[in-house]
């Protein structure tokens, strides 16, 4: 066995690199979107891509998302397989037109036989100081669209793993990709990257004893603080992070939730109609009676984002994860 | 009655019927972009005219260069610049009656300040401490408009509401080249063109989107030509002559006035800055192309002509500059102070009644908010 220098990359370094595997592995992976090819895309995660692959497999293309996902239709259509950058979170949604009638169902409209194999990028989330429409939140419309894969990572070795899942997938998925986690790094070895396994599999990043926090995406690392947080506090925080919102892991999270009693859902969009209400619901469904305490969610609240200078007060942060923490074991004394 | 019948003020009158275009030739824009400057037609314009524009100009590039220093000292979270494009953002504001509306894009600050915007309130959305700075209503500015693009159906919308109703308004909306290939920006124009609505569309054509040049935006001859195939007449002119600018945009907000319907303007001109502060446009251009727009530079232009034709002289130059010196003063003071937010404010206007949820965020917030200054009374950091 040979050891590989297991180096310090970066999220968006893992991104790319699944990205390239990808291309040089299928020929069919075209990659697409506005500023993709020369300047390697706003976060330079298609970095050098058009120079490896020729600009026709690393586009250039139009500014125009409506445009950039229904040529893709078609080009999966015609057996490529596009993997589509949406340039910020809320620039995608002229394109949700063609997302949600055609992306989603063309496999259900043409009963099976017509299925698209396109990847969706789509930086998303808030805590870099963007200013308007950069720092949406907008994972709750694509679940809430049947006929989508929808993923997030949180750590690099998983953004790598999803990424090259998300892309030899045959259905569309949905690659929600943590702005504010691109520039986060960690130890990892692209020589032996990951073992890239089926989408629908949520972890367990941290075990613990008396709460579960369920969490995904840019939330995953406050999660991780807070339960580091907690312990001074004598609480035993076991953190899930999901990976894929849909598929919904429900064995993973309930097999926590009966461990531990208790489950508080964290993440930074809004609260009403979010992810937060779909996964407390499925988790008191199947974990009832091992509940101590009703599952509550830390969210953003239910506002447009808003300006830099005032999102600290909206993104969930450790305090208010441990805030409800306490009125978890409050409501299980009394 | 409708709902807006009952409000009294409102008395629909049908548009004009609709003329089928039965020649485009009129339409089609001339193959070179129409120049006033170092030419004949420049002894026909307005001195008068040329020493404002001149010294709009002077301002313009002041505020940009302030506005981009500012980025620097993290006073603004990102500037996309205009300099090199002020011929544009000024003539563009000065075009218009006082009753007329414009409909910037992202990029426009300073043809919103041109337009009478303190400059404070109109860096409000590119600083961060709010959306939009000030109120579209005061001075007929719609809010800076980030996604590409989307504004343009609303100028459409406006135009065509306020000839519904008989007033004398009409709407200037802005877009860069790279914002012509949305679909937001074909439907707008149709539906101009059906309802002969009065607007004019103004492109910005400054040879990139972020990094992507018009080539790879195009195939059509010219952004102009656009125009011919929804029936509206597109017209070309040099985005680094003010006056010409100044002119082309007059005439197509006269034209649209009139009645005449919807006009597609394209000004060529170049982005000297990055894309934005963020930018690093040494990717994707080199020096030497810089350069040569650096000599066909908007200020240049006009200072050469006016100086020639003894309209200006050293004097008249420094005036100008110490102007612009003033307002960047000005400028500066009120951004290094800090803006006075609260947050309380997030729930303030996300509907004209705060929803019962709503409050209960409010309330969670001001909790969160009173028990951090318990504990940091020295104003410590909120994790
Ligand atoms: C719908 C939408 N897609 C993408 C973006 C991201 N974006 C911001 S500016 C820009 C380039 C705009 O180019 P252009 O229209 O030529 O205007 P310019 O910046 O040159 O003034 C892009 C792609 C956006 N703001 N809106």
């Amino acid at each position: 066995m040979t050891t590989v220098a297991v180096k310090p990359a970066t999220m968006a370094q893992a991104f790319t690199r699944a990205l390239r595997d990808a291309m040089a592995a299928d020929p069919a992976v075209h990659v697409m979107g506005e500023d993709v090819g020369t300047l390697g895309g706003v976060f330079r995660v298609t970095d050098g891509l058009a120079k490896e692959f020729g600009e026709d497999r690393c586009t250039d293309t139009p500014l125009a998302e409506a445009g950039i996902l229904g040529t893709a239709v078609g080009m999966a259509m015609y057996g490529l397989r596009p993997v589509v950058e949406m340039q910020f979170d809320a620039f995608a949604y002229p394109a949700f037109e063609q997302l949600i009638s055609h992306v989603a169902r063309t496999r259900n409209r043409t009963r099976g036989k017509m299925p698209l194999p396109i990847t969706i990028r789509v930086p998303y989330g808030g805590g870099i100081g963007g200013v308007e429409h950069h720092s949406d939140s907008s994972e709750a419309y694509y679940m809430a669209t049947p006929g989508l894969h929808v993923v997030t990572p949180a750590t690099v070795a998983d953004a790598y793993g999803l990424l090259r899942a998300a892309i030899a997938s045959d259905d569309p998925v949905v690659v929600l990709e943590p702005k504010r986690l691109y520039w986060s790094k960690d130890s990892w070895n692209p020589e032996e990257p990951t073992p890239v396994e089926p989408i629908g599999r949520a972890v367990v990043r941290r075990p613990g004893r008396s709460v579960t926090l369920i969490t995904y995406g840019p939330s995953v690392p406050v999660c991780m603080e807070a339960a580091e947080a907690a312990r001074a506090e004598g609480w035993d925080l076991e953190v899930v992070d999901l990976r894929s919102l849909v598929p919904f892991d429900d064995e993973t999270v309930c097999a926590s939730v009966r461990r531990t009693g208790r489950a508080v859902v964290v993440h930074e969009s809004g609260s009403f109609g979010g992810p937060g209400g779909e996964i407390a619901a499925r988790v008191t469904e199947r974990c009832f009676h091992h509940l101590e305490a009703p599952v509550l969610r830390v969210a953003g609240f239910d506002i447009p984002y808003p300006p830099p200078m005032l999102e600290r007060h909206h993104l969930p942060g450790v305090d208010r994860i441990l805030d409800a923490v306490g009125r978890l074991q409050w409501e299980a004394e009394s | 009655m409708t709902v807006m019948e009952q409000r009294g003020a409102y008395k629909p009158t049908p548009p004009p019927a609709w003329q089928p275009r039965t020649d485009p030739a009129p339409l089609l824009p001339d193959a070179e972009p129409y120049r006033v400057l170092g030419t004949e037609a420049a002894a026909k314009a307005d001195p008068e005219l040329l020493r404002t524009l001149y010294a709009q100009l002077v301002k313009g590039r002041r505020y940009n260069a302030q506005a981009t220093a500012l980025t620097k000292q993290g006073r603004l979270a990102v500037y996309p610049s205009t300099t090199g494009q002020e011929a544009c953002e000024v003539a563009a504001a000065m075009v218009l009656k006082e009753q007329d509306w414009l409909f910037p894009s992202y990029r426009d600050t300073l043809a919103v300040v041109a337009r009478g915007v303190d400059p404070v309130e109109a860096l409000t959305l590119l600083r961060g401490d709010w959306h939009t700075g000030y109120d579209p209503y005061e001075h007929r500015v719609a809010p800076l408009c980030t996604p590409l693009a989307t504004q343009l159906p609303h100028a459409v919308g406006l135009a065509h509401a306020a000839r519904l109703k008989g007033d004398d308004v009409v709407a200037l909306a802005m877009v860069g080249d790279g914002g012509t290939s949305e679909g937001d920006f074909h439907e707008a124009l149709n539906f101009a063109a059906v309802w002969q609505a009065p607007v004019v569309f103004f492109v910005q054509n400054n040879g990139f989107a972020i990094s992507v040049p018009l080539a790879k935006q195009t195939a059509a001859p010219s952004l102009a030509h656009k125009a011919v195939g929804y029936g509206m007449p597109g017209r070309l002119v040099d985005g680094n002559d003010a006056a010409a600018v100044h002119e082309v945009l007059s005439d197509a907000v006269r034209h649209a006035r009139a009645g005449g319907g919807p006009t597609l303007v394209e000004a060529i001109t170049y982005r000297v800055d990055a894309h934005t502060n963020a930018d690093d446009a040494t990717r994707y251009r080199g020096d030497a192309e810089v350069e040569t727009w650096r000599e066909h530079d908007p200020i240049r232009l006009l200072e050469r002509e006016l100086t020639g034709r003894g309209l200006l002289d050293e004097a008249g130059i420094e005036a100008a500059r110490q102007d612009a010196e003033t307002m960047a003063a000005a400028l500066r003071e009120h951004m290094n102070q800090d803006p006075a937010l609260d947050p309380m404010d997030l729930f303030t206007h996300v509907y004209a009644e705060p929803t019962r949820q709503l409050r209960e965020q409010q309330d969670q917030l001001r909790a969160e908010l009173e028990a951090e200054a318990d504990t940091e009374p020295e104003g410590g950091t909120h994790r």
